[in-house]
């Protein structure tokens, strides 16, 4: 028997993707020409599909800032901060990260995905109960894995059978987590947090929200959707990411409880990798310094999600949720997808192809992300080019119905 | 509000019946005129994936109302064990 017989089902599903025309996991950007367009397949593109939110990636204040602490501090900090010390800009994020996000305590993370991994392992248990959103994302099925706390999931978005699961489990002997998204990051839907809220307090249960899509986007400070919907109080954890609008990497995890430190010698992802780099530090708080700043970003972003949203509408396209930074398009099959998302690239518009088992309930999308710096030529052209792809799909449809 | 809102009030059923029941379930997920049995395996006779698993799994607890862990469900692999899980969860409701 080989190593790597056990993933059979996956080498089939990954050469019938390719055979297919599409290998989605693997697109070169081969150059980039500022935060919206780059080269791939030769072809100057524009991008949809980055999470690139505030388009600050090729801010010149950031940039700078990058430069000066790489000249400063140097390339990495080649270790852990329990092992190999804090830096000063590690401390001084925190310290802004908390003021930005209103909380007590900041605790920066080297990636995302591992903010997830140790805030939920940190706080959960085996004696604990986790209650998670079903759509959820790998970062937090992996944490909750990795606590060892049994774990529920209720159906996407329902605060109803929150509340029944809750009901079933009291859980004496430990402590009860729900966990959900701000903003989800297939289908681009919100979350009913003032609903799932009130179910919280109504059992006495924490509440852990990964705002990694909606800070800087949603709130009247950008803190996310917990910030826009007013309940923030009831959140006890707020947990978020450096790679979307703060164009950077890294995450980071916020909250007021007391004893929240305790999860910089409780967390393993936190403990056992080597703490951010000099350079990403740098950047993430000229970013942060700059969505504070400039409220004018989120206007250009919701600006640009309405006119493309209401365009791909006007085209006939079935959009997944009400406009925002995430516009997921829903298409009737695999096939059609993949055709779809390898025509907008020859027609110069990348967005990202998402079919199952990655989306929720089997759909298959398009999933585009808009930018505050998408330029309105940029918008009406990827408009045009969804255009020529709308007529396309139509004739395909003609031809299948006709075989 | 949903109408399975309130679990049915019902008595645990016996094995037998919870084995037609959850296979009925069960048969919505797997390929058309697929045979089923306690012996049949989710992933390798079905094709059931961890996705399509997930969502069986939530099926099968609003019909019962009862909740099924996810850590219990990666050890699953045959109808037969699911059944088994079922029936224990259902004994620990009541
Ligand atoms: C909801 C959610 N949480 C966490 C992450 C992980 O963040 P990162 O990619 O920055 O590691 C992502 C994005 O990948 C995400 O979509």
């Amino acid at each position: 028997m080989d190593i790597f017989d056990k993933y059979e089902l996956l080498a089939q599903r990954r050469s019938q993707l390719l055979g297919a025309g599409a290998d989605p996991f693997d697109l070169e950007i081969e150059d980039l020409h500022g935060p919206c367009e780059a080269t791939i397949r030769g072809r100057r593109t524009i991008l949809v599909g980055t999470n690139n939110y505030l388009g600050l990636t090729f801010d010149p204040e950031c940039i700078e800032a990058g430069c000066a602490a790489l000249r400063r501090l140097g390339t990495g900090t080649t270790g852990s901060r329990i092992a190999n010390g804090t830096y000063a800009s590690h401390r001084a994020l925190e310290a802004e990260i908390a003021a930005f996000m209103g909380r007590a305590h900041a605790i920066v993370f080297t990636t995302g995905y591992q903010a997830n991994l140790a805030t939920i392992s940190g706080l959960a248990g085996p004696k604990d109960v986790i209650f998670v959103d079903s759509d959820w994302h790998a970062s937090i099925f992996d944490g909750c894995r990795l606590s060892g706390a049994t774990v529920v999931r209720f159906r996407h978005n329902d605060p109803d059978d929150l509340d029944r699961r809750l009901e079933r489990n009291p859980n004496p002997g430990g402590c009860r987590l729900i966990i959900v998204e701000g903003l989800y990051s297939m289908l681009g839907d919100v979350a009913r947090l003032r609903e799932i809220v009130a179910v919280k307090k109504r059992h006495g249960a924490f509440l852990l929200v990964d705002e990694a899509h909606a800070m800087g986007v949603f709130g009247a400070k950008g803190r996310g959707v917990a910030e826009a919907q007013g309940v923030e109080a009831e959140v006890d954890v707020i947990v978020g990411t450096f790679s979307k609008s703060l164009g950077a990497i890294g995450g980071f995890a916020v909250s007021d409880h007391p004893r929240f430190e305790l999860l910089r010698v409780a967390a393993r992802p936190y403990m056992f990798t080597a703490s951010p780099g000099p350079a990403t530090i740098a950047t993430v708080r000229t970013a942060l310094a700059k969505i504070a700043a400039h409220p004018e970003l989120r206007a250009r972003i919701w600006e640009n999600a309405q006119r493309l949203h209401a365009g791909l509408s006007a085209l006939g396209f079935t959009l997944c949720a009400p406009p925002g930074p995430i516009l997921s398009i829903r298409l009737p099959d695999e096939r059609t997808t993949v055709f779809a998302w390898n025509r907008l690239l020859e027609l110069g518009v990348y967005v990202n192809l998402a079919l199952p088992p990655g989306t929720p309930g089997g759909v298959c999308l398009l999933r585009g992300s808009v930018s505050a710096a998408h330029t309105p030529e940029q918008i009406e052209e990827v408009l045009a080019r969804f255009a020529r792809l709308a007529e396309e799909l139509r004739q395909l449809t003609a031809r299948v119905a006709a075989e | 509000m949903r109408a399975s809102r309130h679990a049915p009030a019902m008595s645990t059923p016996d094995p037998d019946r919870l084995l037609v029941e959850i296979s009925a379930l069960v048969a919505r997920f797997a390929p058309a005129g697929a045979q089923l049995t306690r012996a049949t395996e989710l992933v390798s006779d079905l094709s059931i994936d961890s996705v399509a698993a997930m969502d069986l799994v939530m099926e099968i607890e609003e019909r019962y109302g009862i909740d099924i862990p996810v850590n219990e469900i990666a050890d699953l692999v045959t109808l037969g064990d699911l059944v088994d899980l079922v029936a224990r969860r259902l004994a620990a409701r009541s």
